[in-house]
């Protein structure tokens, strides 16, 4: 699949972001002040520059307000609502943190149950598509949610936690790794069952239907770059998980560090989203005879 | 709305004959060519005249070769369009219900106005039968050319898609796959039609006839026996010498 930046970006940011407000929203980061008015800032940022980044590859983005219309049937109108609902739900929880004056807890549990909903509507947008069978899978929705918790862990300095999660994040990246590439096998489709002739015989592509590229092969079989997937799975376990985990462990959680950590995790997540993308056969593929 | 209806009694759908397909690309112009000035917004090209042209079609196709475990292999040519299938994927996904699947015929359709080009129907469609129109940005797809088969400004023999109506070859054809009694079903059932990607779980509409059976590998070269002559004479003479030395 074609690893579109709007849709890297939308994913990753918007992610980090819910898990930070999730985290905010069940008070396990006690500020107050101008200190609650940066962090929860920092949440809403994320996930406000996440949900609007997602508009970019709208072909027509004035009507973005249909999509929460069909929420009963559809992942990404699911994923609309929650967001929507999250971010409005945790206004009060955040007023309050800035402002003083308490909430029952209960506004943060409820607001933050949205935020996970979000990041599994996300997930399930990928996760529902039978066409790619390396996002078909449950390691998706672990996937998503892991690098929420991960991201919402480290901003809110829960050191010992945030270790804790990286240590999941980088069993559940290698295992998504190892698992996904079983995955389009496994399904079984082939050139053989897209055309039907395999009980002819073996099939071969002749020629193609067309002489230049069209929208499906630029969108659905992106094999640019899938050379480099290896290292780039190295370097994004390193940078999401490893290293932010042992930084946790041997380091003070001062503010500063934290950050640092922080944006070393991001880098990483944008290399795990990239290649979440980048390395995900659909199965049209077939047709041309690439994957 | 993009609940998929309860499966409707009629099913409209293709048959596309595997067999006799010849591999023109008529279909892939006359579909363009129709609902280029039909259905929604036009079927858009780009750099049309450059190095890399391309464009929205609805149909397209491709040509393979297979080669049987016996015997020469065979070219094959495939046309791909929507499958109109009844448990369609790129319904249920789409947010905001521009795609839907008509209960009273079964055709799968994108409302262009209410669209907002997210691709995820093409994502979700195993068979690439939908193309995000590059200009328009919004999604376009076979229509089972829906503003002909119910046309009544059009005569009586055009009321038919514009591939199954312009295939010169006649491996193109349209009808009610919901009604056993049905041409189009009793072809399928006489020649074995067949889903493609079964595993996919979309229950496609049309079917795909498969290229019928060859015989045993023929004597084809009829020159061959008139090669083998018995020469004579000094030819003969010298053939056999020149055989022994
Ligand atoms: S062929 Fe593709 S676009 Fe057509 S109904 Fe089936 S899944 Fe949808
Ligand atoms: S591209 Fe249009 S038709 Fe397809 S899922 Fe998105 S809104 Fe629906
Ligand atoms: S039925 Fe109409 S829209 Fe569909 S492939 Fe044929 S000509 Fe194109």
């Amino acid at each position: 699949m074609h690893p579109a930046p709007s849709v890297i970006v939308f994913t990753t940011l918007s992610g980090a972001g819910f898990g930070l407000l999730a985290f905010l929203a069940l008070g396990l980061l006690p500020v107050y002040g101008v200190q609650a008015f940066l962090i929860w800032g920092l949440g809403y940022g994320l996930a406000v520059i996440g949900l609007l980044a997602s508009t970019f590859h709208l072909g027509n983005p004035q009507r973005a307000w249909r999509a929460f219309t069909q929420w009963r049937t559809s992942w990404l109108s699911r994923e609309g609502w929650a967001a929507v609902a999250a971010l409005l739900l945790l206004a009060p929880v955040a007023l309050a943190a800035i402002f003083g004056g308490g909430l029952p807890p209960f506004f943060g549990l409820v607001g933050a149950a949205f935020c996970l909903a979000t990041v599994i509507a996300t997930s399930m947008i990928y996760t529902q598509l039978k066409t790619v069978p390396r996002w078909n899978f449950w390691a998706t929705p672990a996937l998503f949610l892991a690098f929420a918790a991960t991201g919402g862990a480290i901003m809110t300095g829960q050191a010992l936690m945030a270790a804790v999660l990286c240590a999941l994040l980088a069993v559940l990246m290698i295992a998504a790794f190892k698992l996904g590439d079983q995955r389009f096998g496994e399904v079984g489709a082939s050139m053989g069952s897209a055309t039907g002739l395999g009980s002819v015989g073996k099939v071969r592509v002749l020629a193609q239907p067309h002489t230049g590229p069209n929208y499906l092969m630029k969108e659905m079989i992106h094999v640019v770059g899938r050379k480099h997937a290896a290292t780039l799975r190295r370097i994004a376990v390193t940078l999401a998980a490893i290293l932010p985990g042992l930084m946790l462990l041997f380091m003070p959680p001062h503010p500063f560090v934290l950050a640092v950590i922080a944006a070393i995790h991001l880098m990483g997540a944008f290399a795990a989203r990239w290649l979440f993308f980048a390395e995900a056969e659909h199965v049209v593929g077939l047709y041309y005879g690439q994957r | 709305m993009t609940a998929l209806p309860p499966p409707s009694a009629k099913k409209l759908g293709l048959v596309i004959d595997l067999d006799t397909c010849v591999g023109c690309h008529a279909c892939v112009t006359a579909c363009k060519g129709w609902n280029d000035q039909g259905y929604g917004v036009p079927l858009s090209d780009q750099n049309a005249y450059g190095s890399e042209p391309s464009g929205t079609f609805l149909n397209r196709v491709h040509s393979y070769e297979v080669q049987p475990d016996q015997g020469p292999a065979q070219v094959i040519n495939f046309p791909r369009s929507c499958l109109h299938c009844e448990n369609a994927p790129c319904v249920t996904v789409c947010p905001t219900g521009a795609s839907y699947k008509r209960a009273e015929d079964g055709i799968v359709l994108v409302n262009e106005d209410a669209c907002i080009g997210c691709g995820l129907c093409a994502w979700a469609c195993p068979y690439g039968a939908r193309e995000l129109d590059q200009a328009a940005g919004v999604m376009k797809k076979c229509t089972l050319c829906v503003d002909r088969i119910y046309n009544e400004n059009l005569p009586e023999e055009d009321r038919q898609p514009a591939c199954v109506r312009t295939c010169p070859a006649g491996a193109r054809h349209f009808g009610d796959l919901g009604d056993p009694d049905s041409d189009v079903s009793k072809l399928v059932a006489e020649r074995g039609g067949y889903d493609l990607m079964p595993e996919m779980d979309t229950k496609p509409v049309n079917k795909y006839l498969p290229p019928r059976p060859k015989g045993p590998e023929q004597q084809v070269d009829i020159l061959a026996p008139l090669l083998d002559v018995k020469t004579t004479g000094f030819a003969g003479w010298l053939d056999r010498i020149l055989e022994k030395i």
